[in-house]
């Protein structure tokens, strides 16, 4: 073959996989651009530092479910970090029939549908409890963040070098010592990694919420009263009858991609990764 | 001779699963000596001085027999962090932590154990262990930046050092310097030979001529057993083995 | 610790050096100045002393070829000693030789005053210095002059040879005496011809060339 047919069909190539990976991005972008032509108008120091007004009125924010949604994040954190750090340590250290089930057990959880998750809150929290609340909500998002923390720490530590362990081991360190002071500080990043990535993937959800947080029109920070949150306010204002809110609606879907953009941005270009 | 003995060795075997890798094994480590064990890849030489810190016995599924006599105790009636403090090891890829700190490092042993030290303890510990191992000199200045931005032989330096300050009476050297170039190699096995005045060396490698630049005493060992151990000059011209013979000259290995 | 262990080769090497030309030193002072006390120490106590440094050094070269593997120079340098070893004892020997002619002649009248005998002496102990303190300093130049001097020795051999050619045919009752001249001069040419060994070899070490059987020639050049 020609040199000159090799470099034509080495074009064609190349264009054929630009313009695939085009159209896979087309939705993507189409989302983004929806979104940002749709809520930009709503983005104002107003919609993050008001309450949400009656419909008609005009102004107001949507500081409730801001904040709404950081008390669930925290609370989600505060549980499924220590516990999902925990497993992985344990799946990454042991060996046997009864880490096999354990993680057969993480990898389904990761696989139950979250609404399923939500209708348990509501049964071993709501329930008991009598009420709505930011707990049970949390509790709900720190079912679903689990399985990623556990994931992230597990692979971190299966990749980090044994001889890390056994250099702290050869000095007289003992195992407890050696996985908090060598092993657990190594892996920092990549269980950090893996908190972020759940973050991300509960800050959106919203139908696991919907028995929990249930929602709330004011500012709440006692964990066992009702919330808000950023998706549950979206879907409320997009389903109500009015336009203004359907506005913020749109707000609100931007702040929520924005939020989640950027939290997936810092876990790529996280100022931690070494080299 | 008893006195002259710091560690000893009495028909100790070592297996995975039921795969015994060292057989019955009797090696005495002098005072201030450096013994080298040379062997092929696979003769056991590394689990045997595995054996000698109790790190074999980490793995899962692993066994051990026999007695490994620490001036004159058994090492397996003492707790290991206690054994270990008392054995320190340097491993064939440096391994420094990679969260510390070039001084930390060398203070990783009293950290880990949660030892507490005075300002004054440490600096001299970090300084006296850093000269030992030759690398004060390089790293002064940047005892505060982490371990893992210095070259692989200045690395390893930094493990040895770590496992100094503990002023341990053996160190265990596990082809600490296959994984380095040759002029790194030529350093490190310099710095075995001043070491050996503070304490004994027990060596393993597989590079025949490191055994002979080193060492005091050269045991060879194969298929798990110790075919010849003897003056390391006596061993390098004349063995009485026809295994270590061969060995020597490239048959095998 | 490479270094260290070659340099220690090296002095050692050195003190046998200067055993063997006490050894010869000594040999000849007895001749002449009659003393059978410095024969004596040459025969029965430096000659042992040095047949003891030949085979340890000869071991401390064969160690440390067999642990420290040496290239290039320092290899030269260790096959060199052993060499060297090798020509040092010899020299010892044939001190040995002339001692044990010594001791026949200083116990008989001298045949004649001895001149040319002493200036052979004093040639022969003088290369062999030379091309030790060539060795010691890489010094190639020194060591191609004492290769020169090897002619002196071979000339003022053939003197004393025919001088004594002419007592011998003038009174035969001297021959046995100066067969026993003839021996010794006949050693100490020996002796010089082993010194040019060992500036050859001095050569060979810091120039990385063998000479041996070509020096005087000319240097083979390209075509």
């Amino acid at each position: 073959m020609s040199t000159r047919a090799r470099r034509i069909k080495d074009r064609i190539f190349k264009a054929t996989i630009l313009s695939l990976s085009l159209l896979t991005l087309l939705p993507l972008l189409l989302i983004l651009i929806t979104i940002i032509s749709k809520g930009y108008s709503a983005i104002s120091l107003d919609f993050f530092t008001k309450l949400p007004t009656p419909p008609g009125d005009p102004g107001g924010g949507i500081l409730n479910s801001i904040v709404g949604s950081l008390l669930l994040i925290a609370i989600a954190v505060v549980i499924s970090v220590p516990t999902g750090v925990g497993l992985g340590l344990y799946l990454s250290e042991t060996r046997g029939p009864w880490a096999s089930l354990v993680e057969i057990l993480i990898n389904t959880l990761q696989g139950i549908p979250s609404i399923v998750v939500g209708i348990l809150a509501y049964l071993w929290i709501v329930k008991p409890l009598g009420g709505f609340s930011a707990l049970s909500g949390g509790v709900a998002l720190a079912i679903i963040m689990l399985p990623t923390v556990a994931r992230a720490t597990q692979e971190t530590l299966i990749r980090l070098p044994t001889s890390l362990k056994e250099a702290g081991l050869s000095l007289g360190a003992s195992y407890t010592r050696t996985i908090w002071k060598v092993i657990l500080p190594s892996a920092m990043p990549g269980i950090l990694s893996g908190v972020l990535l759940g973050v991300a993937r509960i800050a959106g959800e919203t139908a696991p919420l919907l028995f929990t947080a249930f929602g709330n029109p004011y500012l709440n920070l006692n964990p066992l009263k009702p919330v808000d949150a950023v998706p549950l306010l979206v879907f409320n204002y997009a389903m109500s009858p009015y336009s203004d809110w359907h506005q913020k609606a749109w707000g609100a879907s931007l702040v929520l991609m924005v939020f989640i953009l950027g939290i997936n941005i810092t876990i790529r270009k996280g100022p931690w990764k070494r080299r | 001779m008893e006195k002259e003995i710091i560690l000893e060795t009495i028909d100790l075997s070592a297996a995975y699963g039921d795969n015994w890798v060292v057989k019955s094994v009797n090696l005495a480590v002098p005072y201030n000596k450096v013994i080298a064990i040379m062997g092929p890849s696979g003769c056991g030489k590394s689990t045997f001085i595995r054996c000698l810190n109790r790190m074999h016995e980490l793995l899962p599924g692993t066994k051990i027999k026999g007695q490994v006599l620490l001036e004159g105790e058994n090492i397996f009636d003492l707790p290991p962090t206690t054994v270990r403090r008392r054995i320190g090891m340097v491993f064939q890829r440096p391994n420094p932590f990679p969260t510390m700190s070039i001084y930390d490092n060398v203070l990783a042993g009293y950290i880990l154990r949660g030892e507490k030290l005075s300002r004054a303890e440490r600096d001299e510990i970090v300084e006296t262990s850093l000269k030992k191992a030759f690398l004060w000199d390089e790293v002064k200045d940047s005892l505060h930046k982490r371990g893992t931005f210095l070259s692989g032989g200045q690395q390893q330096r930094l493990c040895i050092a770590r496992a100094l300050a503990m002023r341990p009476d053996i160190l265990l050297l596990d082809e600490p310097t296959s994984a380095l170039d040759p002029k790194a190699q030529a350093m490190i096995e310099e710095l075995i030979t001043q070491l050996k005045e503070t304490v004994s060396i027990v060596l393993v490698t597989h590079n025949r001529a490191q055994a002979a630049r080193v060492s005091d005493y050269t045991a060879f060992m194969y298929l798990g057993e110790i075919v010849e151990i003897g003056p390391t000059p006596q061993m390098f011209t004349a063995p009485k083995d026809p295994r270590t013979e061969e060995y020597l000259t490239g048959k095998f290995g | 610790m490479f270094e260290e262990k070659l340099n220690e080769i090296k002095r050692r090497l050195v003190e046998e050096a200067s055993l063997a030309e006490t050894m010869v030193k000594y040999s000849i002072q007895g001749l002449l100045e009659r003393r059978a006390d410095l024969l004596d120490k040459v025969i029965n106590e430096m000659e042992p002393r040095m047949n003891e440094t030949e085979v340890e050094l000869d071991e401390m070269c064969t160690n440390f070829i067999a642990l420290y593997e040496p290239r290039a120079a320092q290899l030269r340098t260790v096959l060199m000693v052993l060499k060297m070893n090798n020509d040092l004892e010899r020299i010892g020997d044939l001190a040995v030789n002339i001692s044990t002619s010594a001791q026949y002649l200083i116990e008989r009248p001298q045949v004649k005053p001895l001149i040319d005998i002493p200036k052979m002496a004093e040639e022969t102990t003088g290369m062999l210095k030379d091309a030790i303190d060539a060795f010691i300093n890489s010094d190639a130049e020194k060591a191609k002059r004492v290769c020169e001097r090897d002619e002196i020795v071979d000339n003022l051999r053939d003197q004393v040879l025919r001088e004594l050619i002419t007592y011998m045919t003038s009174d035969p009752t001297t021959i046995e005496r100066a067969i026993h001249l003839i021996k010794i001069s006949r050693n100490l040419e020996r002796i010089a011809d082993l010194s040019t060994n060992i500036a050859e070899d001095v050569i060979f070490v810091v120039e990385g060339k063998i000479i041996k059987h070509h020096h005087g020639e000319e240097e083979t050049k390209g075509n």
